[in-house]
């Protein structure tokens, strides 16, 4: 399997696990796309992470006011109708649950990875970009007809593996 | 006898969670105090001792393994359990907490049952489940 279709691979267990265990909301994936070049202008709500270590990144996940206001309803039981504070904090932690997991399962591979405390923008017809990273992997998930986008984008970091030397990770006790 | 507990996230919305899945368990809790991150729960240890502490690890100003370590160095607090709550799962994480002393570790995506089933295992008789 190559670096993409792990990446895929994981955006899409995650995603689903994340949706079913706290939203208790089975999701539908669309076709996967990359995306290079300038990124197309966003309307809604962006909630971002960033990757460090062995590789870099950035995930994010895109979806309209709307699907914000409802994925805050279902994870709080308790009913959003416009975006405030609660509701982009509910999409921000729904996001460093996502990227959280394709992380840890991404560093069976690459290697130990930091994960960022998430950032979330609300607005419209803005861009976001990521300095030295060209290429997303685009996810869609369909809840009913809303689509959301879980976003990757991963670039090895050279620096870093000149100058660490990865050690086989320590066994411990505790049940996870 | 009815405890205290104390959540630390730097997500309103987990917190929120967690009090529902806490009161769910039926454990016997009196309050659920919550934090934003590891300094402010510091400052609240000063003044109240819960039964047990649930924290998340990546959080701004000091994150949950920092405030382990400090739980754990701290004549007064060392007793309390601390279990960890979050999207941290790698082996690295984990050995690191077990370490500093932590009493479990769930990670996110977590069921309210998975919660309730860890905290059976910790906690002592005097806050039933």
């Amino acid at each position: 399997m190559n670096l993409n279709d792990l990446i895929v691979s994981c955006i899409s267990q995650a995603s689903a696990n994340v949706f079913t265990t706290m939203l208790g909301v089975d999701i539908r994936q669309g076709a996967v796309t990359i995306e290079s070049g300038s990124p197309d202008p966003n309307d809604g709500v962006v909630s971002l992470i960033g990757l460090a270590g062995s590789w870099t990144g950035l995930g994010s996940l895109t979806c309209s006011p709307a699907l914000a206001c409802r994925i805050c309803s279902q994870l709080l039981m308790a009913e959003s109708t416009s975006v405030d504070e609660e509701v982009l904090d509910a999409v921000a932690e729904l996001t460093n649950m996502i990227v959280g997991s394709v992380k840890t399962d991404l560093e069976q591979e690459l290697g130990p990875l930091g994960l960022s405390i998430p950032t979330v923008v609300f607005g419209r017809n803005f861009k976001t970009r990521s300095a030295g990273h060209s290429e997303w992997i685009v996810v869609p998930f369909f809840w009913d007809d809303e689509c959301l986008l879980v976003k990757l984008c991963l670039r090895r970091n050279e620096r870093y593996s000149h100058a660490h030397v990865h050690t086989a990770p320590q066994t411990c006790t505790l049940d996870v | 006898m009815e405890a205290d507990v104390l959540v630390v996230d730097d997500s309103a919305a987990i917190r929120k969670i967690l009090q529902r899945v806490l009161r769910q368990t039926g454990m016997a809790i009196n309050t659920i105090h919550e934090a934003g991150d590891g300094q402010e729960a510091l400052e609240i240890l000063k003044v109240m001792r819960p039964a047990l502490v649930l924290t998340d690890i990546n959080m701004p100003k000091m994150d949950g393994l920092q405030f382990l370590a400090a739980v754990k160095s701290s004549e007064s607090w060392r007793d309390i359990p601390v279990v960890m709550i979050t999207t941290e799962g790698g082996e690295a994480k984990v050995g690191e907490a077990v370490k500093l002393g932590a009493a479990g570790y769930v990670r996110k995506p977590f069921t309210a049952d998975q919660i309730k089933e860890k905290l059976a295992g910790i906690l002592e008789p005097s806050l039933p489940l």
